[in-house]
């Protein structure tokens, strides 16, 4: 069996449209979405293109906050000093496992979720979406915490719940190394997150056509088949926007890290990297230069997910 | 969008405006003038102070507190933004005197005015006046002075033949806890308090984490690379090694370790005077037995060598005057007050918060609640303070990257590695 989808929808011009040119009525909806998103529009560029774009320029000096008369111009200096420093890349290193392993799992889990949601019975759907969503809409730091005093060895059930697991024990300090600091900050991430993806994938599921599935059940194809060969095929869309959305978020995970290890032991992330330089060190220029990188990172992330694998995010919308 | 839509839109906003101009003038309805007071979390203590000096100025201010983040290195970061962008609503500000050069430094301190310099240093305990001090100046207003001391149980000290009445040794408080399987608590946290506790090591050993303090970060001379950084990281070691920490030693805070010393294994914790407060607390809600609190003693800061007094590290809090402030004068006014002696002996026993005047140790009433006074003021004429300097944050920020986990610090070779990050940070050239 191959995998089935609907043919394209041709897309055809307006009739009343001759090639090239654009009608009056066109040219005036075009200026009317112009004044309708404008505004928006220009409030997006004062918030993030103006932010970015200060970053990038102080990302060339030698910045000190409590020191600002001694600001001087070091051109690229600070990129030489960040991407030779081996803490830069053990953080990019950190960030990228985190990223793997929690939208890995998240799909999986969010897919389970989605059709979980999809085929629940309609009078108790609504309590059973809400039930799912609830982690999603728990403050971050809130979550921290909870998973924190949940794993801490004083205050924690974790040990003593879970002591009948080989390895874990009444004093098993989860925030003592590496690996298993970075468990706990994966699954405090995946169990926030994980609603999410789950809620975008389920509007994917609900635009895979019925009559694609009948024509499936008649065939005789199984269940399994069905899901590899009909469902997936037809929600490659809403999954590749749901992994784009989540890889970018989790790619700047900071508040976990920030509460349950404070960075100790190997976790810190990149974003965690910029926090301290700016923040905590006040070096403007060291720090933006770090956050120029982690938005390049971010870009380059995007950029592969929309060429490489080309998610279309107007056809997750249904628009195409 | 319609005109009557885009009136409305204008009005909101305009209603926006003037709701936040309003608050920015809270004070300008014809009342004292209220000055902000940036306090750091405590059990009520300072808006309590807030409201008697507000009282007993007759009308002349009004204090009105606000709390700071919990860790000092969040209150410093939430300051150091807010000053760095001229804040004028910051009046006064409770500071963390590691954080005082760093400020002062940076011209975010107003100038204390040379009389009342004098009157805020008059009977003050040293430890407390060099911390308020940069630059041979005096910066800030003393206000409240910490030190660490040995809390220990009697019980588990006798047991072990140790004498406390006598001073201390690290190697004899880790072989009296081993004879005795009990807990020795320290701060193994990756956090402030990890410094807190290798500089008092550092001190006692007879050297300084920063040899000589400089305006210029090049002309920092560093001194953990030595004989006494290599012994203070050697006790460090032995401690984490012991046996005798909790199974968490490397997340273990204050308040970890003032648990510890009051639990079934408790038997020695190098920690703060709250420990009193916090067990008292605990016996007055039924969470503990009285027979532990009367079990509970106190003892200066164990020495790193038999021969050399040891030098207990030195917290507590100084009154800063924000630079850019309206009513300056007012503030100091307010801070004479706030450091007051009546007010020091009220924080000291309701807080479990030790004064920075010498005076208040002998008050009957101080006395009667904390037994301890006597060993708190000895500490705070011995305790050393954290190092100075306005790139205090690099500093620790690297003790706290290098000596993380204590398990895992090598007397021959962090203090070299840590010296080396630290020259590196201070030159620009390496991230932290």
């Amino acid at each position: 069996m191959t995998q089935t989808t609907l043919p394209p929808v041709e897309k055809t011009q307006p009739k009343s449209a001759p090639h090239g040119t654009i009608s009056d009525r066109s040219r005036a909806e075009r200026k009317l979405g112009w004044m309708l998103a404008g505004p928006a529009f220009l409030v997006m560029l004062a918030v993030t293109a103006y932010p970015i774009a200060q970053a990038a320029y102080d990302s060339l000096f030698r910045y000190r906050l409590t020191d600002p008369d001694n600001r001087s111009f070091n051109g690229l200096s600070n990129y030489w000093v960040i991407l030779s420093d081996n803490l830069w890349w053990t953080a990019l290193g950190v960030t990228m496992l985190i990223t793997v392993i929690t939208v890995l799992v998240e799909l999986v889990l969010g897919f389970a979720l989605a059709m979980v949601m999809a085929k629940m019975l309609s009078s108790i759907r609504p309590v059973v979406r809400a039930a799912i969503l609830i982690p999603y809409a728990v403050i971050t730091v809130v979550s921290a915490f909870a998973w924190q005093f949940a794993f801490d060895i004083d205050t924690g059930f974790v040990n003593s719940w879970f002591a009948w697991i080989p390895g874990v024990s009444a004093d098993t300090d989860w925030f003592g190394g590496q690996g298993t600091s970075l468990l706990v900050i994966c699954l405090a991430e995946i169990w926030k997150t994980t609603p999410f993806i789950s809620l975008l994938l389920l509007a994917g599921l609900a635009q895979v056509p019925e009559v694609l599935q009948e024509a499936a059940k008649v065939d005789g194809a199984s269940w399994w088949q069905r899901l590899w060969k009909v469902t997936l095929p037809n929600m490659k869309a809403a999954i590749m926007v749901a992994l784009l959305f989540r890889t970018l978020d989790a790619f700047r995970v900071f508040d976990s890290i920030f509460i349950m290890t404070n960075g100790a032991n190997n976790t810190e992330s990149v974003s965690f990297l910029a926090y301290r330089q700016t923040i905590s060190r006040l070096e403007i220029g060291l720090g933006s230069a770090v956050s120029v990188l982690l938005f390049l990172c971010v870009v380059l992330l995007a950029g592969l997910f929309i060429k490489g694998f080309k998610v279309d995010l107007a056809s997750a919308r249904g628009e195409g | 969008m319609s005109n009557r839509r885009r009136r409305g839109l204008g009005g909101g906003a305009a209603a926006l405006v003037l709701a936040s101009s309003l608050a920015a003038c809270g004070s300008d309805d014809g009342g004292p003038p209220t000055l902000n007071w940036y306090i750091n979390p405590d059990s009520g203590g300072q808006a309590e102070i807030a409201a008697r000096c507000s009282e007993a100025s007759g009308g002349a201010y009004q204090i009105s507190t606000s709390v700071l983040p919990n860790a000092a290195a969040g209150q410093r970061e939430q300051l150091i933004r807010r000053l760095a962008a001229e804040d004028s609503s910051i009046d006064i500000m409770s500071l963390d005197p590691p954080f005082v050069a760093e400020f002062a430094q940076a011209g975010f301190l107003a100038d204390v005015p040379d009389d009342l310099a004098d009157r805020v240093t008059e009977g003050v305990v040293q430890g407390a006046i060099d911390g308020a001090t940069w630059n041979d100046e005096v910066v800030a207003v003393p206000f409240w002075a910490n030190t660490q001391i040995l809390w220990y149980r009697t019980s588990v000290a006798e047991a072990a033949g140790l004498d406390m009445t006598q001073p201390v040794t690290w190697d004899q408080v880790i072989e009296a806890a081993q004879s005795q399987d009990v807990l020795i608590g320290a701060q193994g946290a990756r956090a402030e308090s990890l410094t807190v506790w290798l500089n008092g090591l550092v001190e006692s050993a007879g050297g300084s984490i920063i040899e000589e303090s400089a305006d210029a970060p090049e002309d920092i001379v560093l001194g953990l690379d030595s004989e006494a950084g290599r012994r203070a990281t050697e006790i460090m070691r032995a401690v984490a090694d012991s046996g005798q920490v909790s199974a968490a030693f490397s997340t273990d805070d204050e308040l970890a370790g003032a648990n510890g010393v009051v639990s079934d294994r408790g038997g020695f914790t190098v920690n703060y005077p709250f420990v009193w407060t916090l067990a008292q607390g605990l016996v007055e809600d039924g969470g503990l037995d009285q027979a532990v609190l009367d079990d509970i003693g106190a003892a200066v800061w164990p020495r790193v060598d038999a021969d050399t007094p040891a030098a207990p590290p030195l917290g507590g809090i100084d009154l800063g005057i924000g630079a850019f402030s309206e009513n300056v004068d007012l503030a100091f006014e307010a801070a004479e007050c706030i450091r007051s002696e009546e007010n020091q002996a009220y924080y000291f026993t309701t807080n479990g918060n030790p004064a920075s005047l010498a005076s208040v140790f002998d008050d009957p009433e101080v006395l009667e609640v904390f037994p301890q006074a006597p060993v708190i003021r000895e500490s705070l004429e011995l305790a050393a303070p954290r190092p100075q300097s306005p790139y205090y944050s690099e500093i620790t920020g690297v003790v706290q990257r290098e000596f993380h986990p204590p398990a895992s610090v090598d007397p021959n070779s962090t203090p070299q590695s840590a010296t080396a990050l630290m020259e590196a940070v201070l030159a620009g050239d390496q991230l932290l």
